[in-house]
């Protein structure tokens, strides 16, 4: 277990990507050469108007739908609070319940819960032990008074996917608007919002080798909902504000490359991926998989170890040359681990040991299994000073069950 | 970087992980379900601290603050070890971020846990020592 200053294996793709060659040649040649204000009516102002135009065609035709309907924002948190932020102002006063999932990300439950204030009632559905939202769930939450579904298509953290078409189906069937944060999951699976049926989908650019700072939100042709941003006439009098013309391009290039390579990173990931979980919880002790074992992310892996707490982890892995996340407290500046993991029935000192690794297109088998025999010894390291893998030692030549001083069960 | 250099000497090559076998008294602080908790051991003779042992389970902070915390007591008296404070702990350590204040408080409380225990077994906490304990009444979190 030797580190080496230059050694680095980046395996947090979840949290942002590196932006791809392609992606900042193209950044910068439209920087250069393309400064007008789309809004002018001169030469420069209608080559950048152009280019805007053949951007927002490239996106639209990744996920199947018209080029006016795909809208430019500032990334996914912006996608997300104005979609949900939007249609809840269009039906104040008249429907005033929202329904989304305990396991969103900040974007959707801080937008949801600053509505609360405003007076609407927000239900978070629960998921089950995998992280799936149960689409009978959504059927008995829905009511009269519900003006928007906003349930993700698959989870930042332990990389879940949600049955999107099934669930958009069933809100469709009570005449109520559904959104999905497709932050995660655009440009890696397959989405088509005709066949998804959604009606809003929000997108980011970093997690797809695109610069951050840059996002898009689909709203299907028909949808009202109010203005985040007042301003100018931009994006059709829907987003104020001068269009960021370079990254807007690099967006549709990191799609478009995204959506040409998925079907063979996706499988070359899927297997890395595979073989990753396979390895750690063959050769390591006390360590559990989080997530679904098929229904997830072609890169997400995300397991947690006991008797260990997740910043430790990270902090010894970063020694060792390797980038991950965890859903720890002290990783998230909070007290509580992971709303996440705390929503899949982890009990807290379980959540707190846990880690994220999330595999990217630049990443090697060979690289990525290497965090494999790294970890093993980094687990012993702490557990060896943990006093609760102690408490899990001395109980096991007793036999309390279940163990009252460790709160294990099962040993 | 998150935290200072001296933090990560500590948390990297923690000094006094272990335990004694022997201790003459203990101490354990903090709960899993907030993520952390740290037992120390003491060796005490005539009023000193001959050794000091600890394990903890916690974020890198905790067990840098249980690390130093533990090198600041050997050889120490009661007394001295008594007045020891997270403020301290932390200044030793080249201070550590806000939000991780109170990981330096677990290790003063589980020293102090630890000697109370030691006053117990042996007639009693003296009175005029009382307020060297009401931080083990203290929420580490709301430091």
């Amino acid at each position: 277990m030797s580190a080496t200053d230059s050694f680095r294996v980046y395996l947090d793709h979840a949290a942002t990507t590196p932006v791809r060659s392609e992606v900042s040649e193209r950044v910068f040649d439209v920087m250069n050469r393309f400064f007008g204000n789309a809004s002018s009516i001169y030469t420069e102002g209608q080559e950048a108007k152009r280019l805007l135009e053949e951007s927002r065609d490239q996106v639209a035709s990744v996920f199947n739908a018209n080029g006016s309907e795909i809208y430019f924002t500032s990334g996914g948190t912006e996608s997300d609070n104005w979609a949900i932020k939007g249609v809840a102002l269009r039906n104040i006063g008249k429907k005033n319940h929202i329904i989304t999932s305990a396991i969103e990300h900040h974007a959707v439950l801080h937008t949801c819960k600053s509505l609360e204030k405003l007076g609407f009632r927000i239900t978070y559905l629960p998921v089950d032990p995998e992280g799936l939202v149960q689409p009978a769930d959504l059927e008995s939450a829905l009511d009269e008074d519900t003006c928007l579904v906003s349930i993700m298509t698959a989870n930042n953290e332990i990389g879940t996917i949600q049955p999107i078409k099934k669930l958009a189906e069933i809100a469709r069937s009570h005449g109520v608007l559904f959104h999905t944060d497709a932050v995660q999951a655009a440009g890696v699976i397959p989405l088509d919002v005709r066949d998804l049926g959604v009606d809003l989908m929000s997108v980011s650019g970093h997690k797809i080798y695109a610069p951050k700072g840059v996002g898009a939100l689909y709203i299907r042709k028909g949808v009202r909902l109010d203005n985040l941003f007042d301003g100018g006439a931009q994006e059709y009098n829907k987003r104020a504000g001068t269009e960021n013309l370079p990254y807007i391009a690099g967006l549709a290039k990191a799609l478009t490359l995204a959506n040409t390579e998925m079907a063979e990173t996706s499988e070359r990931i899927t297997v890395i991926r595979d073989r990753l979980i396979r390895s750690v919880l063959s050769e390591i002790p006390h360590v559990r998989l989080n997530g679904h074992p098929t229904q997830r992310l072609p890169g997400n892996a995300n397991f947690s170890f006991e008797f260990i707490e997740g910043e430790s982890l990270l902090l010894l892995l970063d020694h060792y040359g390797f980038s991950c996340s965890s859903g720890s407290a002290c990783t998230s500046g909070s007290l509580d681990p992971s709303h996440v993991l705390l929503a899949i029935g982890l009990p807290h000192e379980i959540a707190h040991g846990s880690l994220r690794i999330s595999i990217g297109r630049d990443n090697t088998e060979k690289d990525v299994l290497r965090i494999v025999p790294v970890l093993g010894k980094i687990a012993e390291r702490l557990r060896a000073m943990s006093p609760l893998y102690d408490d899990y030692t001395k109980c096991l030549g007793s036999n309390e069950t279940p163990c009252e001083r460790c709160g294990q069960q099962n040993h | 970087m998150l935290y200072s250099d001296k933090v990560m000497d500590h948390f990297m090559n923690p000094r006094n992980v272990g335990e004694i076998t022997d201790a003459t008294a203990t101490g354990t602080v903090g709960n899993a379900k907030c993520g952390d908790i740290m037992k120390v051991y003491l060796k005490i003779e005539n009023d000193r601290i001959l050794d000091a042992k600890f394990k903890t389970f916690g974020c890198g902070s905790a067990i840098a603050t249980s690390s130093m915390a533990t090198e600041m007591i050997i050889g120490k008296t009661l007394d001295e070890a008594l007045s020891l404070t997270n403020k301290a702990v932390a200044e030793a350590l080249d201070g550590l971020p806000p939000i991780k204040m109170h990981c330096s408080l677990l290790a003063e409380q589980a020293v102090k846990a630890a000697l109370k225990e030691y006053f117990e077994n042996n007639g009693g906490i003296p009175e005029d020592k009382q307020e060297y304990f009401e931080v083990l009444q203290e929420d580490e979190h709301s430091v």
